[in-house]
């Protein structure tokens, strides 16, 4: 799914209880890690919920970042998934170039997220662009 | 609002007229069903018109002024002041000082009084059920003083284990710190016994009445703490102000952890003299409005009597413990009705409680989730996090089915079976 479907599907959705169940359905889809993957490494903090995130850089011209990441709670694993569709298997200027926080406005999510889970979010965010950064190296960034 | 007698029954439905916020629908014609009292309660009528008519009619800072306003204000808080006298059953007003809530309130004491007070090798008592607010200044004090914090354990059922406490009282006890009423298993602990073990040793007792203070009738007179402390916004009074009740020999024993005006008898430029209690801790400008309004909430709570309050939460609780016990996979934490307030937590298999208190809000069912700064308490339950429900005067027994209908709305909604 591309990031202009996602907004169109969204769209569709009357309100937030469309949006949640959504959101739900997003995140019983989404790829699970394994056990032993949720390790203190791949904790992302800031989130009330235990989230994990793996990337992984595939090497190309232009290299790619994808990742997985799974949380223990089921709306958060469809925030999740739409942090995936964003980010995962971008190009590192794509993925610094992108504002999540004016993607999540426009889908009409931000009102229903709490400040922690907020947080959470943008901590999930921060850590894929820290990883796409230090990727890049220091000469591109 | 003119409830009479408090032998009578409440009748809820009355009460909730006394509530503007509970009048309301929520988006798609939904009542708003609010169990999150333990976190804050909502305010009556008569609390928000007496905030408005302070600045309505006689607001100025309180202790300045000898202008009319300033001598009203100065007046008025002072009849707080001996309300909340009267209802903690302490022996004089100033005894009771006023602060910015509970977390204030044992902040002064740990400071104050622990500073000067606690020596290496001395040992405060908690319990493992403890608020951060009554675990973490402790810990802190005791570690800048060389002192240890020791933790009563509890029960499986989630009750104080007394037969620990002959083992962790003792000589070296300087002060005994504890909840009147857990705010997470609801557990509420027999205060009294403590404190006449912890007399008999020579330790003081703190008690964190944030919880109990809102539910039922105490008094020092008959369960002689050495401090309390609660917060009004709990208690159906403005947020911004709380309570810390001292003897008046251990105010007088203890330092100030805030300086400025008010709090002074006399100052020099090189050292300054402190007023006396309750001034002596009351530094700066106080939560003036919201302090005269608390006086308003302990009416009001007066009018309806603090024992018809408690005996119509324990009903709310012993349906809500009814019901919940039936849904598939959930589980309450915490000892049976009988030993507790009106807090019921519990989780459900299969369902984050992040995502449970998530899809209540979704049938205008309002709780509380995660582990309600007690991360001890959550330790020792083996558990990160909890959904808490928790009631107040004006709850009824149709919300407690709101509550369950949600349940079970939520349990559906994540493809949970029986």
């Amino acid at each position: 799914m591309t990031i202009d479907e996602l907004i169109e599907e969204f769209e569709e959705l009357a309100d937030w209880d469309d949006q949640c169940d959504y959101l739900i359905d997003l995140g019983r889809e989404l790829p699970q890690l394994p056990a032993a993957a949720k390790t203190e490494e791949h904790r992302v903090r800031g989130c009330q919920s235990n989230v994990w995130l793996v990337p992984e850089l595939k090497p190309g011209n232009p290299p790619r970042l994808e990742f997985v990441a799974n949380s223990d709670a089921i709306i958060v694993n469809g925030l999740i998934a739409v942090l995936t569709i964003l980010y995962s298997g971008r190009t590192l200027p794509e993925i610094l170039s992108i504002d999540a926080r004016a993607i999540f406005t426009r889908l009409g999510l931000e009102r229903h997220l709490s400040s922690q889970r907020r947080n959470g979010l943008f901590g999930m965010v921060e850590r894929i662009r820290q990883l796409a950064a230090a990727a890049q190296g220091p000469a591109a960034s | 609002m003119n409830h009479s007698a408090t032998t009578t029954p409440l009748d809820p439905q009355r009460i909730r007229g006394d509530f503007p916020i509970l009048a309301q629908t929520l988006p798609k014609g939904l009542p708003l069903v609010y169990l999150d009292n333990a976190a804050s309660a909502q305010k009556p009528r008569v609390v928000i018109e007496r905030e408005r008519e302070v600045y309505e009619t006689f607001y100025a800072n309180a202790y300045r002024g000898v202008y009319r306003f300033g001598a009203l204000v100065e007046e008025e808080l002072e009849k707080t002041r001996v309300r909340v006298q009267q209802l903690l059953g302490a022996a004089a007003p100033e005894e009771i000082i006023f602060t910015s809530g509970s977390t204030m309130s044992i902040n002064m004491v740990a400071a104050g009084w622990g500073r000067r007070h606690l020596q290496p090798g001395d040992e405060v008592l908690l319990t493992v059920m403890e608020h951060h607010a009554n675990l973490v200044p402790w810990q802190q004090i005791a570690l800048e003083r060389g002192a240890t914090c020791r933790f009563l354990p509890l029960t499986t059922e989630g009750r104080l284990d007394l037969d620990q406490l002959d083992a962790l009282l003792t000589r070296r006890t300087r002060l005994v710190a504890l909840t009147g009423m857990s705010n997470v298993l609801g557990t509420i602990n027999p205060v009294d016994q403590i404190v006449r073990r912890a007399h008999e040793v020579g330790a003081l007792v703190l008690l964190d009445g944030a919880q109990s203070v809102p539910h039922g009738p105490m008094s020092i007179r008959a369960c002689p703490v050495d401090f309390a402390v609660f917060s009004s916004h709990k208690i159906y009074g403005p947020s911004g102000v709380g309570i810390l009740y001292g003897r008046r020999d251990l105010l007088d024993a203890m330092d100030p952890l805030l300086m400025g005006g008010h709090m002074i008898d006399q100052v020099y430029l090189d050292r300054s003299v402190w007023a006396g209690p309750p001034a002596k801790f009351e530094a700066g400008t106080p939560p003036i409005a919201q302090a005269i309004a608390l006086g308003a909430a302990l009416d009001y709570v007066q009018s309806v009597g603090l024992e018809a309050i408690a005996r119509h939460e324990r009903q709310l609780l012993e349906s809500a413990h009814r019901q919940l016990s039936e849904i598939p996979g959930l589980h309450i934490y915490g000892p049976d009705p009988a030993h507790k307030g009106a807090i019921v937590s519990f989780t459900l298999a299969g369902a984050h409680p992040e995502d449970l208190a998530q899809l209540l809000d979704r049938r205008g069912v309002y709780v509380r989730h995660g582990h309600h700064c007690t991360m001890p308490l959550h330790d020792w339950l083996g558990v990160a996090a909890t959904v808490r429900a928790s009631f107040a005067m004006y709850n009824t027994q149709a919300e407690i089915d709101a509550l369950v209908a949600a349940i079970h709305f939520a349990r559906a909604k994540l493809h949970l079976s029986d």
